[in-house]
């Protein structure tokens, strides 16, 4: 059984939680939705997950706690959770943009706002999803910081001793910050993809050798949970077309 | 006790130009909408709105009424992006105090506990520090010295929710999964008013539902306004969804448009509007 570009995606995100213990996960979109759900029925077995409104759900969605946005806010600054945000613009130290591009006095372009990016980066463990890989994502400079990144971090003394960035999850890599002076770092690619691809598709350099190895394969058991029993109507693949990003 | 009921334009007729106006709800989630068309019908503009955004917020940018946004985020939920709130953005139609989700509710606490500030681990490393004019820090007293936001309270000239079920007297129940920050809007201004499914005897609020669904009390509530299926097109779960072929609609039409056929007389020609709209798009 051969995995697609997306199901590669879902177990790189579901390996963000490898290890978190009994903590909240926040994933944001269809394929780290798809990543938290299969950790907690595998290697993540204590795991709580949301509804995406105000229930604590196990996996067949049996309610098992009520977590409203005021309860939510206040479990973020407990860090008792670990997210994994999107990013309309991340840069090499993790500095990530949701708000605008352009100018915020008048934006080019209008995007969601800040949402809670600043409150999770400097209180849980963060981790991105970027669906499509591109020079317009990874870039330079970002034009809002909403998600604080390691080099601002890094001038905040005691506030930023919670920050910390665990993995960035695209359609072709996973990368994270495990640098001395944490700029990101090539991790794996998917099958298919290539670290010259990556490269090309980055608007600064990355770290990391040229010889990474490829994002693990699924497990014949992961593979089934994903395709019958978390997302049989093919969710991901709206996500992560196959034979996009090739 | 004083009967707090009144209609939506009773509540508009309190409000003024300039004033800074809390609405509660989250996104297109149970939104105080009969009260915003009413506001919208008004003429009443240059105001400082302060809101989890969503359409909401679409609107009054749209019909140019908001000087001032002080927000976390607009969005649709099922529609990330709120069309009509971009558009006036990408104009430069309106000033936005840009706040995290957190410093937001630490803003309406402050006002609600009446305090200058409370602080908060976030803001930071972030670029609010510089959308939001004015934000300082402070410093911990104690041995850790650890740099905090001193979020400002978030003091409301009037605050707009929707709910469920109230008395006339102000007491306001909220039978859904999740009461937003709703009676924290209603404590943080000089006056509440909301808007609800339907008005009940007190007795009956506690009839059939568990007495932590009261959510508002009525010492922090102004006026009472009865107004069924008031927060279309937003949810109002577990008693409607959110109409969601409505709100495609809505982010689809140009708002003049949107604004000529829904924005009648009064609330109930929005309703029978509606109606129409459905019975078109069944043909």
């Amino acid at each position: 059984m051969r995995a697609t570009r997306a199901e590669y995606c879902v177990i790189a995100c579901a390996e963000a939680w490898r290890g978190a213990g009994e903590v909240l996960a926040s994933p944001m979109g269809v394929i780290p939705s798809l990543g938290a759900r299969l950790a907690r029925l595998t290697f993540a077995p204590d795991l709580l997950l949301t509804d995406g409104e105000a229930l604590l759900v196990r996996p067949d969605g049996t309610p098992e706690g009520w977590l409203p946005y005021r309860q939510h806010l206040e479990l973020v600054a407990g860090g008792r959770r670990h997210v994994m945000m999107g990013a309309s613009q991340l840069d090499r130290y993790g500095n990530q943009n949701i708000s605008c591009v352009g100018d915020r006095a008048h934006p080019r372009r209008q995007l969601l706002g800040v949402r809670g990016a600043p409150l999770n980066t400097l209180n849980n463990p963060t981790s991105y999803w970027v669906p499509r890989h591109s020079r317009r994502v990874f870039v330079e400079r970002v034009d809002m910081v909403c998600g604080v990144g390691y080099d601002r971090a890094a001038e905040l003394g005691g506030a930023a001793r919670f920050h910390r960035l665990v993995r960035v999850v695209s359609d072709l890599a996973v990368l994270d910050f495990a640098t001395p002076d944490h700029r990101m770092r090539l991790v794996s690619v998917h099958p298919g993809a290539s670290v010259a691809q990556v490269r090309e598709a980055t608007g600064f350099p990355l770290a990391g050798p040229d010889d990474v190895p490829y994002t693990r394969e699924p497990e014949a058991a992961e593979l089934r949970l994903i395709r019958e029993v978390l997302d049989p109507q093919g969710a991901r693949l709206r996500e992560v077309p196959e034979g996009a990003g090739d | 006790m004083a009967d707090k009921t009144m209609t939506a334009d009773e509540v508009v007729s309190r409000l003024a130009s300039g004033m800074t106006l809390g609405i509660g709800g989250w996104g297109s989630r149970r939104k105080p909408m009969a009260l915003v068309r009413a506001l919208l019908r008004s003429g009443i503009d240059d105001l400082t709105v302060v809101s989890y955004g969503g359409p909401d917020v679409g609107m009054l940018a749209a019909a140019g009424r908001i000087r001032r946004l002080v927000t976390a985020f607009v969005t649709l939920d099922s529609i990330p992006l709120e069309p009509h709130y971009r558009a006036a953005r990408e104009r430069g139609g309106l000033e936005l105090t840009e706040v995290d989700e957190g410093m937001f509710q630490c803003g309406l606490r402050a006002a609600a506990q009446r305090l200058p500030f409370l602080p908060v681990r976030a803001g930071i490393g972030s670029d609010v520090m510089r959308s939001a004019p004015g934000l300082r820090t402070v410093t911990s007293p104690y041995a850790d010295g650890e740099t905090l936001v001193a979020m400002p309270a978030l003091r409301l000239d009037a605050a707009l929710v929707h709910v469920h079920r109230a008395d006339r007297l102000g007491n306001g129940q909220c039978l859904g999964p999740d009461p937003y920050f709703d009676d924290l809007f209603c404590e943080a201004a000089d006056a509440a008013y909301v808007s609800c499914e339907r008005i009940v005897d007190t007795a009956e609020l506690t009839g059939e539902a568990a007495v932590q669904s009261l959510l508002l009390k009525r010492l922090a509530v102004t006026g009472v306004v009865e107004a069924p299926n008031g927060a279309h097109f937003t949810s109002c779960a577990p008693e409607y969804g959110r109409d969601e072929e409505f709100q495609r609609w809505y982010a689809a039409t140009p708002w003049p448009r949107f604004a000529a056929r829904f924005l009648g007389p009064d609330e109930s020609a929005y309703q029978a509007a509606v109606r129409h709209w459905r019975r078109e798009q069944e043909r």
